[in-house]
């Protein structure tokens, strides 16, 4: 057997720059409109990994679901945009990054936790703190899962990677600081003598204190509309609730109970959420200033705060008699609450969406 | 320092172990009594038992772990550059990596879509955290492929076709069936896509032959960094693995769901052979420079990872819980891969429409001709001028082999549900499916799209199953275009405009490169236009034609 011998020119060297020809220099993505000047990595990772008939997607979707549904809907979501790809998150996260910054969060708190109790301090927290920790940290803990579902769920349905990308980078954030309270509260138990560590979930299931937070958790998870559940999340529950509890409660009163590994750990999850914040902020904020629209998201925000800024003001309302628990108290409600509430308005006021109605109510 | 002491006893303290660990994690969830958790996603199946967590992992540890295997890689990565690799890996392979690294980031986000599916419908929370993980994981993977691909865009010698991946991948005609393989995962039944053909088939027993048996291959042409990446993603699948198989396992439970995982078993098994053997037999055996003939064929390959592993140590386990394994659909795929050259024919067809891909393809030579005759006896009988064709016919300006009426090459049919085309051509299944002629590549493609993906199945209602839909005939797209103009729409031009972006060869250099002008003049057809305008009598004459073959004409 023989092959006709084809007439080649030796190639020397796979590398870059052996040879000159045609394309030969094309070494650069070049399918998609980088944000700014020059294209981000994040964005070579991130941009049209997820196709779309309107842009590539040549055949269309090829399989639906029983309804004709196609594997990605616009539909999956009230909110509307003329153009959902020109989305990208604020973090810039793709998977280095984030292994890189959560390896770096579990670290931090390890060795916080390590050395405190190694100090013998978990045993110098004041008793009446350390029930606190207990029964409400405990409980507040089953809330961040609650989060972590949630945005688990909705990074199925968004129209971009981009924009499903950034809500798995927050439900993996969340879900990491739910775990890292239900480990911490485990391993200081060892050193405290009648930690309760089931308490938190039964003052989760029963104590009035946590109905309303329950409650408010609950609605996100059973939204049907994955943007109504991220926006919920970082725009409502986490200022007026999370946020509420974890900077306007523990973070402030800790100190004063003989507590300094709580506000360390619990840190981690105020800087988790500044960057969800930020990404979502990012996202809504282009959905209002869409020309086309705009004002049908704003109105659809607007409503959106109405259901779940009621339901994580009541929490919030709830969870005051917490702030009277400690022996020391150093943190006020009131003041706490306000924070929260102005916080709500700077989001709203970055975004354009209308949230008096709710907050003054 | 005195016998016996050391940093860890020094430092050590009382701690939790792993198992109380995951399990207290495992106590995050609870039963909403307020709003019950919209289930947004439908599956027939029922889910009784609450599947159970067999890696106990938490993220605590998974971070920190992942972390280094990153390490490990990009340092890798660093080296090969450091060490020069792009002088010596084989053009050849790298070509091919255009298509392979096209194709495989979006199944692999797909995957990180699908578990919000199976993570809402299992009762319980114990799996959560190892269906969280996997979500992760395959963010991960997704983007360190496409990581790679750039790096390979950076740093090899012609980067056009890495350049456009993305775009091109949403195009091309040979990457539909990646996009077959991925909306496979998140569409349709929640159960039958993110559990049994994602995760109890494909990465159970596809990824083997996709992330180590490649990785091998790789090396053997110069190519360092693709082992290091897919090795280091196949090391997070035995998680997957064990997600799939706790799933399963809480499935089977219930005898009722026995009729819904024996169809979704066939489908998978079947689509997953036609879909990954396809691209990965092609990739292992065609891009390939090395012809050591003690080295494995794919069909060896095949017979270890797929026949002993996954066949024999996990499907013919289920049958003692009473589910029906369909034996000869895995011998009607082995038959497919040694007797019926699957393989070799996607091969043919892949090269056969070179100039509507976005990477080069070189002809096979006489030194690869005589490892295939080694490997499978017959091959050159077969396949022999069809590349000696391809060889000549590499020249700008020759007549490409789908318009070459001397080659005696006949454009196929494609399957309606694999989307690879109907190659095995005495195999050829034509039948009417709500009042529309299809052609599909096998019996069991056919049974796939006409019984599997229905509302009713063997007489049960099967709401939740999904539908094929879309424009599934890639030459649909294109009927009636001049297959130049059809190169210009798919963006498979150069940056001057003219030459395109996939040649016959690898000859890096102007002169030898073939530009629009070169396949101007030839119009492109669909074939399922073409039989179904055909009368019932035409249509059984042109069938039993197809079924003939056809015959490469000598080319001495």
């Amino acid at each position: 057997m023989s092959a006709v011998q084809q007439p080649t020119v030796p190639v020397k060297s796979g590398a870059a720059g052996s040879a000159k020809f045609a394309g030969s220099d094309s070494r650069k993505y070049n399918y998609f409109d980088p944000k700014g000047r020059r294209a981000t990595h994040y964005e070579d990772m991130t941009v049209d990994v997820q196709p779309d008939p309107k842009r590539y997607l040549l055949q269309d979707w090829i399989i639906s679901f029983a309804d004709g549904t196609p594997t990605y809907s616009e539909n999956w979501t009230e909110a509307k945009s003329s153009d959902w790809h020109k989305y990208r998150s604020v973090d810039q996260e793709w998977e280095r990054t984030h292994y890189q910054r959560q390896s770096t969060i579990c670290g931090m708190i390890q060795n916080v936790v390590e050395n405190g109790r190694r100090s013998g301090a978990p045993k110098r927290f004041d008793p009446a703190w350390v029930k606190i920790l207990q029964d409400h940290l405990g409980a507040y803990k089953h809330a961040e899962f609650g989060l972590g579902t949630s945005t688990m769920q909705a990074q199925r349905y968004g129209y971009t990677q981009m924009i499903n990308n950034a809500i798995l980078t927050n439900s993996s954030y969340k879900i990491r600081f739910a775990q890292d309270l239900t480990l911490y509260l485990s391993e200081i138990g060892l050193d405290i003598g009648g930690f309760d560590e089931n308490a938190g979930k039964a003052h989760w299931l029963q104590d009035p204190i946590w109905q309303g937070t329950r409650r408010a958790i609950e609605t996100i998870g059973g939204a049907t509309d994955f943007l109504e559940q991220y926006f919920a999340v970082n725009f409502v529950f986490e200022p007026l609730v999370g946020e509420l509890f974890r900077s306007g409660f523990v973070m402030q009163a800790a100190a004063s109970q003989n507590d300094f590994i709580t506000p360390s750990v619990v840190s981690a999850a105020e800087g988790d959420y500044e960057r969800n914040l930020a990404n979502a902020v990012e996202l809504f904020r282009m959905l209002v200033l869409d020309e086309a629209h705009g004002n049908h998201n704003r109105m659809l925000f607007k409503s959106w705060v109405e259901k779940h800024g009621s339901l994580a003001l009541e929490a919030a309302h709830n969870l005051q008699p917490i702030w009277s628990q400690p022996r020391v108290k150093v943190a006020h409600f009131t003041e706490a609450l306000e924070l929260a509430k102005n916080r709500v308005r700077a989001i709203a006021a970055e975004t354009d969406i209308d949230v008096r109605h709710v907050l003054e109510a | 320092m005195p016998d016996g002491i050391s940093l860890t006893k020094i430092t050590a303290q009382k701690g939790i172990s792993i198992g109380e660990a995951a399990k207290r994690v495992a106590d995050l969830g609870w039963t909403p009594s307020y709003v019950q958790e919209a289930m947004t996603f439908p599956t027939d199946y029922k889910i009784k038992k609450a599947p159970r967590d067999p890696m106990k992992q938490v993220l605590r540890s998974y971070f920190p772990m992942q972390e280094e295997k990153d390490n490990r890689v990009y340092g890798a990565l660093d080296a090969a550059l450091r060490g020069d690799m792009f002088r010596n890996v084989e053009p050849r392979w790298v070509e091919w990596m255009k298509l392979f690294l096209a194709i495989i980031p979006f199944p692999e986000i797909s995957a990180a879509r699908s578990m919000a599916m199976v993570a809402r419908l299992a009762p319980g929370e114990e799996l959560r955290t190892g269906f969280t993980m996997q979500m992760v994981d395959e963010f991960r993977h997704s983007t360190i492929q496409m990581n790679l691909k750039k790096w390979y865009m950076e740093n090899y010698i012609d980067p056009a076709g890495f350049d456009i991946t993305e775009a091109a991948f949403g195009r091309c005609y040979a990457t539909t069936i990646g996009r077959q393989f991925a909306e496979g995962f998140v569409t349709g039944d929640a159960i039958t896509s993110a559990n049994i053909y994602l995760t109890v088939v494909a990465e159970t027993a596809f990824t083997n032959t996709l992330f180590v048996a490649m990785p091998s291959e790789a090396a053997r042409n110069g190519d360092y960094a693709l082992p290091t990446v897919f090795l280091s993603v196949q090391s997070d699948e035995s998680r997957h693995i064990g997600n799939g198989h706790s799933m399963l396992m809480s499935l089977i439970n219930d005898p009722d769901n026995h009729q819904l995982i024996e169809r979704d078993l066939r489908y998978a098994f079947w689509q997953n052979h036609a879909i990954v053997d396809a691209a990965i037999g092609v990739l292992i055996e065609y891009a390939t420079t090395d012809r050591d003939k003690n080295k494995e064929s794919y069909a060896e390959l095949w017979h270890r990872w797929i026949y002993e592993d996954y066949y024999r140590t996990y499907m013919l386990p289920l049958e003692k819980y009473g589910i029906k394994i369909h034996h000869d659909d895995v011998s009607a795929a082995w038959d497919r891969m040694v007797k019926k050259n699957y393989v070799h024919k996607t091969a043919q067809f892949f090269s056969v429409g070179w100039p509507l891909n976005f990477w080069r393809i070189e002809a096979q030579t006489d030194k690869d001709f005589e490892w295939f005759e080694h490997k499978y006896p017959g091959w050159y009988a077969e396949f022999g001028d069809y590349w000696k064709w391809y060889a000549k016919l590499s020249k700008p300006g020759e007549t490409i082999m789908t318009f070459n009426t001397e080659t005696g090459y006949i454009y196929p049919h494609r399957c309606w549900s694999c989307m690879v085309p109907c190659l095995i051509r005495e195999e050829i299944v034509c039948d009417e499916v709500d009042g529309k002629i299809y052609t599909y590549c096998s019996e069991l493609c056919h049974w796939t799209h006409k019984t599997a993906f229905s509302a009713e199945y063997e007489g049960r209602s099967t709401p939740a199953m999904g539908r094929f839909s879309g424009r599934r005939e890639w030459e649909d797209c294109y009927h009636g275009w001049d297959l130049a103009d059809a190169i210009t729409d798919l963006g498979f031009v150069r940056d001057d405009g003219k030459t395109l972006v996939p040649q016959p060869h690898l000859r890096f250099d102007d002169k030898e490169m073939w530009t629009l002008d070169h396949v101007r003049g030839h119009t492109l057809g669909s074939p399922l236009r073409t039989i179904r305008a055909m009368t019932p009598e035409a249509r059984e004459t042109h069938l039993a034609e197809y079924r003939k073959g056809f015959k490469i004409n000598p080319l001495n």
